[in-house]
This record gives C-alpha cells, structure tokens and sequence, in this order.
C-alpha cells in the first residue's frame, strides 16, 4: 500500500468568492509544490473549471477528482466526485436545471469565470452560483449516488452552511460517504459534541480559496494507487485502504 | 389562545398532526437555522420557518413547540408530515412571507 496526501475541497477562479489567482496552472503547481498527490475541484454549484485542472495535472503525476460543493435548498454544503467526464457532465446538467436564475452582481459577490490553461478566459456564469440548488439534501445525495459519485458533506463543524447549523442533525436517512472537516477545527473535541460522527470516515480538507490555502491540511489514503475506485476503497476503510486524518 | 385559534384567525392551512390542535400557545419564534432553533426556541411556542425538512419536525418535537407554520406557500415533505403526525405537532402553512405572518403573529401573542 501507498500513502498518499489528499486535498479534497479546493476552489478554483470559477467560484464568486475563489481568488482570481486560482487558475488551473496555479492550483496544479501549488499542489505538487505542497507534496499532494489527489486535489478535488469543488467550486461552488458548477463543475465548469475542474476539466482543464484534471487535464494539466495528468502530466504532472497529481490526480484531480472534479466535482461540485453543492448548496442544497437547506444551504447545507456538500461534496460531490465523479469518476469520469461524462457523469461529471450529466451532473453538470442537472446542476443548470436546479440552480436559481439569480443573477450574479460580479461587484458585490465577485466573478465567475472559468479559463483555459493559459488563463484565458473560456467562459462566464451568469447566475449566482452561491445560491440554493432548488433540490434538497436527499435529491442531491440520491442524484450523486444514481451517478456513482461520492457524497461528503462538507466542513459539518462550520456555524454556517454546514449540515449541523441548517438542519440541526444529521438527517436520518441520507447515505454519506464521508464528513468533511474544517483545516483547524479539534477532532477529538468535535467528536464531544456529535458522538454519530465517529460512525463516519473524516476527512479534512483546506476548503482553500486562495493559492496558499491549498494542502494547508490534507487527509491521508492508504492505498494501491491513484484511481477513483480506490479513494473509493479508502474512503470505505476496505481491503486494506484506509483514510487518516490527523488530530 | 389555542393552536386552533390562531389557525382560524390568520387563516392558516393544516397540513397535518391536528392532533395537537389544542395545544395553548406561549409565543413565537422565527428562524430558519435548525440549531439555531434548537438553541433558542421555547416550549409551546409557535415556529415560523420556510424549511420544509423532515429535521424541521424532529427538532420541533424536541423543543416542544406548539406547532410550526411553513411560510410561502411552500408544501412540506412527504416525510415531514408524517412526522408532524407521529409526534402530533400541527404542520401549518400560510402563503405569506414570514415578515408579515410573524408581524400578524406578533399582534395576535403580545
């Protein structure tokens, strides 16, 4: 088995709040600089900028899982990871039906642009990307899983957006592939306070905005090598595999 | 003043749990944020609120609010009502915004 560092909630340029800096080159770069061998791309309700990252990063031996942090009607935020284009693609659709048509005021919320990998731009949403998918927490868990992509709910310790301070608990029924986790925030500590948790692989992520965000903290897998079945596996802690996280 | 008054007087819509219909009512709460209402809602009030989640009326029946009132016309979940059932919460709904079925609340409680 290999160890292998993984950042799984990266933002990219795309996302309204996501530094301008965050081109693809930057985050490929930044990534291998910091020793990462997985990132996932998580913009906001759009997956539009993680190809060109996936494509850059394959000639520099990091693995890039592209995917959405997707806002729920309930504003929960929520991971989600495909293994190939074409379910990212579907999954791209059902975000356009489901996203608000709330336009984006780029002076107030920023800009939403996805670029090429010489940081042109290739494209530009209109709608506001941080708003509320008109789907709940169980149509987006059950649209990912139908597309055999993984749910994480993200950051669950956060006083906003997280599935704790919008619905209060964890809803009964709703499959989860992993909890994600702020960079700085005490497990033992979060454990305390939601004891269901420890039912749950963790994984902690740098959530980053900007270039210097990225692998701030990381999770580890135990793994064979670098596919999507194993982060899979990992994430199950099956057949050897196994996801560590520091305290 | 009873559930059912205020159901009659600000011409609510029962969606389900008339079981507790009967209940006396203490006062309002307004809030969207689950453990927000976790933390700050009081037994026997009325929570006025848009989600429509099921959580809404585990969190209802923790706090043993009088009944929950869903703003906007927005129709609860299949498995929210259930619940309202089981527990015997009353599940109200009203087409207005929640700045204006809190003030007409405000009125009718204070």
């Amino acid at each position: 088995m290999n160890r292998y560092k993984a950042d799984l909630h990266i933002h990219s340029v795309l996302s309204p709040c996501g530094s301008l800096e965050m081109s693809p080159q930057v985050i490929v770069d930044t990534a291998r600089a910091k020793g990462l061998d997985v990132i996932a791309i998580t913009d906001h309700n759009s997956t539009r900028q993680c190809k060109v990252v996936a494509q850059l990063a394959r000639k520099k031996g990091l693995m890039v899982l592209c995917g959405a942090e997707v806002t729920t009607r309930e504003e929960v935020h929520c991971l989600t990871l495909f293994e190939n284009f074409e379910k990212l693609d579907a999954f791209q659709e059902y975000l356009d039906q489901h996203l608000p048509d709330v336009k984006n005021n780029p002076d107030v919320f920023g800009h939403q642009v996805w670029v090429n990998a010489e940081e042109e731009i290739l494209g530009e949403e209109e709608r506001l990307l941080i708003s509320g998918l008109k789907q709940s927490i169980e149509d987006v868990e059950a649209k990912v899983h139908e597309l055999n992509g993984l749910f994480i709910l993200a950051h669950v310790d956060k006083k906003r957006f997280s599935v704790y301070s919008q619905l209060g608990f964890l809803p009964f029924d709703l499959s989860i592939d992993a909890m994600g986790i702020s960079p700085l925030v005490q497990v033992d500590e979060l454990l305390k306070k939601h004891p269901e948790m420890k039912e749950y692989v963790l994984l902690r992520s740098s959530d980053a905005h900007m270039p210097d965000q990225i692998g701030q903290r990381y999770t580890e897998f135990l793994m064979e090598e670098l596919s999507f079945d194993e982060v899979k596996l990992a994430l199950r802690n099956e057949k050897g595999r196994k996801t560590e996280i520091g305290n | 003043m009873k559930v059912n008054d205020i159901v009659e007087k600000l011409n609510l819509k029962v969606f389900s749990g008339k079981v507790g219909l009967d209940q006396e009512v203490t006062g309002g709460y307004t809030s969207d944020l689950l453990s927000d209402v976790m933390g700050n809602a009081d037994e026997g009030q009325l929570w006025v609120t848009l989600q429509t989640h099921r959580n809404v009326m585990a969190v209802a029946s923790l706090k043993e609010v009088a009944a929950v009132i869903i703003v906007k016309g927005l129709e609860p979940e299949e498995n929210t009502m259930s619940q309202s059932n089981d527990e015997g919460i009353p599940l109200l709904g009203t087409d207005l915004e929640t700045f204006e079925i809190s003030g007409k609340l405000y009125e009718l409680l204070k």
